[in-house]
């Protein structure tokens, strides 16, 4: 009888490691897809339908899970993306705290984690994560730059009540003083606010040069239209959560003129030819739009997509240490991902600092304006 | 603070008021009748509104979905019980209630979507496409239980809460949406610039306030809703139905919430989760009210308002929290007041 259960036990084995013979990769994803950030989260999974059947050359199983924009949600999923499906690789979410939640498991559990959104880890967790995004000091740098050269000295600011508005202010100030500006409002709103008056008579009354936005989406929308038709007339910056289709549907005449800062796919056949990325961000937006819509375009797809082609370009490197589905693999991934040099993205060239694990720089930026309704290159 | 300023935020605080008190009266009114903390109330804002603006660019809005689907799921529950009860009487009266309006409303909006319609006919359509969510979700959610206690009736209130929201992500997706406005008109009164639409929110809140007061003072069926709220049992042996009453109750609560995101869509972006925080805003206003009172309510709501203007110009950041930081006191004082009179009435 032992022996019979020894043979099952062998046999059962055999079959347990044929699929490692084939060499599959398993992604895990964590979206909020429904959720109070779901207007992000559903252009962000969408990428994932773009993408092809192999990574780094092997076949590969993408689960995506649906964490509705919780925090608590975003960390079960990573835990039962780890446990259960046995991951290779995580990726996720759309939202900063969903984010580092997800790390935090990523990191317990000794499983490389793509963060697909600015979020600021604490070291120890950074240690098997690297981060996409261009950090928000990199992005609000455009705007300081662009606010010295119209020699604004006095800056209001309006922000969501949440951490984005705060990583937004905190950025915005960090470049201030070479700048040459002073931020002088902190207002804060809430997305789903039936009105920012009070917010924006603030504003007014403090007489700035400019007002940079810490809002995101249609989001940010809300206070350049209340502003605008109390009258001001001064410029209205925004950050780069802003940059879609919806949000000039939104604010309709009111947002024409508003300037932002994002990511170099949202206007690649604007790019001058030379633009390192205008061949990769060109074929993203085009393929994006033929499969979900013309004007369907926006940044957030681009971080999924950028995910996939820099894992495409680490995994040949972790193969060649161990097979997919070991620790030893995740380990060898966590390694080639923290070391990508020159990989061409649809948000710009990623040479990854094994230090602070992001790898974009001043290429991966672009400030836009709204012009006859759509998003166009500011020149 | 200046006087312009000043007067600025009492216009933009009665604005939202009025829109706080109309969905305060709903709240209340259907309490009052059938015991239910309708929580999805905010769900009916946000499906007039995104519906309104879908109507506007052409396209035909979801709900015609939820109207067809929760329509026929309601028959089937109502078929079920004349099975029970062997009479077939009602059927005719169900299937055009609930299987034929829905869909003669979905094949008219269909049609109608694309030619664009004047403005008048959309908040007509929008109308007809929201209201019978009311009575549809009274009968599917809370009949069967209709005698529970309270506390039944506020979880199955939660349940209908997340359904409908989520249904509104499925079906008006996560951006957010933001109709024209009825009225480009702006004008100085006193040196301060004013709108026609904030303007018009007030009157019309206003206007629905008088409507309701008619209907509760002349009409059978506004008296009949009062006797039920005031004592249903009694008002049973004088041969007013629960279920009619509730179903009533809901139809109105619909109403007011149509109109409510019809008012509202233009002057913000409305997501599909946008309604359940204006409605528990409208909430606050009835508990300030004492949760007893039309006028105390929509007084309640009117300064709750005017609260959250004032709270947005001084202290942005802590806006939300001094909004329902306020209904502290009023729930002490109800809890030391109230001798559960209502947990009596259930046994």
């Amino acid at each position: 009888m032992r022996i019979k259960l020894a043979a099952l036990g062998a046999a059962l084995g055999l079959v347990a490691a044929a699929p490692a013979a084939l060499a599959q990769i398993t992604v895990g994803v964590s979206l909020g897809v429904t959720g109070p950030g779901a207007s992000l989260g559903v252009h962000y999974r969408n990428a994932f339908q773009l993408m092809p059947k192999t990574l780094g050359g092997q076949p590969v199983r993408y689960i995506i899970l649906d964490d509705a924009s919780d925090p608590t949600n975003a960390a079960k999923n990573a835990r039962k993306l780890v446990s259960e499906d046995r991951v290779d690789l995580l990726m996720g979410s759309n939202g900063v705290p969903s984010a580092v939640q997800m790390a935090q498991v990523a990191a317990e559990t000794r499983t490389p984690i793509m963060v697909l959104t600015p979020a600021v880890l604490s070291p120890n967790v950074l240690e098997w994560a690297v981060i996409l995004p261009q950090t928000t000091e990199l992005m609000m740098g455009a705007i300081a730059e662009h606010l010295k050269s119209k020699g604004a000295k006095s800056v209001g600011y309006i922000g969501f009540s949440d951490t984005w508005g705060d990583l937004v202010h905190r950025a915005t100030e960090s470049h201030a003083g070479s700048s040459g500006y002073k931020l002088v409002t902190n207002e804060r709103y809430a997305r789903a606010d039936t009105s920012v008056t009070g917010q924006a008579l603030r504003l007014i009354a403090a007489n700035p040069d400019a007002v940079v936005v810490g809002g995101s989406g249609t989001g940010g929308a809300l206070p350049h239209v209340a502003l605008v038709e109390r009258g001001f007339r001064k410029p209205i910056l925004h950050n780069h959560g802003t940059v879609n289709v919806e949000f000039i549907r939104v604010g309709g005449k009111a947002v024409e003129g508003a300037v932002a800062v994002t990511g170099p796919l949202i206007v690649p056949e604007e790019l001058p030819d030379g633009h390192p990325t205008k061949k990769v961000s060109l074929e993203f937006t085009q393929r994006y739009e033929k499969e979900f819509g013309a004007g369907s375009r926006n940044a957030f797809a681009g971080y999924s997509y950028d995910a996939f082609l820099i894992a495409d370009a680490a995994v040949p490197e972790a193969m060649k240490k161990a097979k997919p589905g070991t620790p030893e693999f995740r380990e060898a991934l966590r390694d080639a991902l923290a070391n990508v040099r020159n990989v061409v993205g649809t948000h710009g060239v990623y040479t990854m600092d094994p230090k602070t694990r992001t790898g974009l720089d001043e290429r991966a930026r672009v400030l836009v304006h709204v012009q006859n309704g759509q998003w166009r290159l500011l020149k | 603070m200046t006087f312009d300023i000043a007067s600025l935020l009492v216009l933009d605080g009665v604005t939202n008021g009025a829109i706080y008190a109309l969905l305060a009266l709903a709240l209340l009114l259907v309490f009052s009748v059938t015991r239910i903390i309708f929580v999805a109330q905010g769900e009916f804002i946000s499906y007039a509104a995104l519906s309104i603006a879908l109507l506007q660019v052409g396209r035909v809005p979801g709900v015609i979905w939820v109207l067809i689907v929760g329509g026929a799921v309601a028959a089937v529950l109502e078929a079920i019980d004349m099975a029970r009860r062997g009479t077939w009487r009602r059927l005719p009266g169900v299937l055009a209630g609930y299987v034929a309006l829905p869909c003669a409303l979905a094949a008219v909006t269909w049609w109608a979507a694309p030619r664009g319609l004047s403005l008048g006919w959309q908040i007509v359509l929008v109308l007809a496409l929201v209201l019978p969510l009311g009575p549809i979700v009274y009968r599917v959610a809370y009949q069967p239980f209709a005698k529970a206690s309270a506390l039944v009736l506020f979880i199955a209130s939660m349940a209908v809460h997340y359904v409908l929201q989520g249904l509104g992500l499925i079906f008006f997706g996560g951006e957010g949406l933001r109709s024209q406005n009825f009225s480009d008109a702006r004008f100085e009164v006193g040196g301060i610039p004013m709108s026609a639409q904030a303007l018009l929110i007030p009157a019309a809140s206003a206007a629905v306030m008088v409507a309701l007061w008619l209907f509760f003072g002349r009409s059978l069926y506004g008296k009949a809703l009062r006797a039920t709220a005031v004592n249903r049992v009694g008002a049973r042996l004088v041969g007013i139905p629960t279920e009619l009453a509730g179903s009533l109750s809901l139809l109105l609560a619909a109403f007011i919430g149509a109109v409510s995101g019809i008012l509202v869509s233009p002057l913000v972006t409305i997501y599909y989760d946008t309604g359940f925080l204006i409605g528990l805003k409208g909430f606050v206003g009835a508990i300030l009210g004492g949760m007893a009172s039309y006028p105390l309510a929509a007084i309640g709501a009117v300064s709750l308002g005017l609260l959250e203007a004032f709270a947005s110009f001084w202290a942005s950041a802590y806006k939300e929290t001094i909004v329902f930081l306020i209904i502290i006191p009023p729930l002490i004082w109800l809890s030391l007041r109230s001798r559960h009179v209502e947990e009596e009435e259930d046994e």
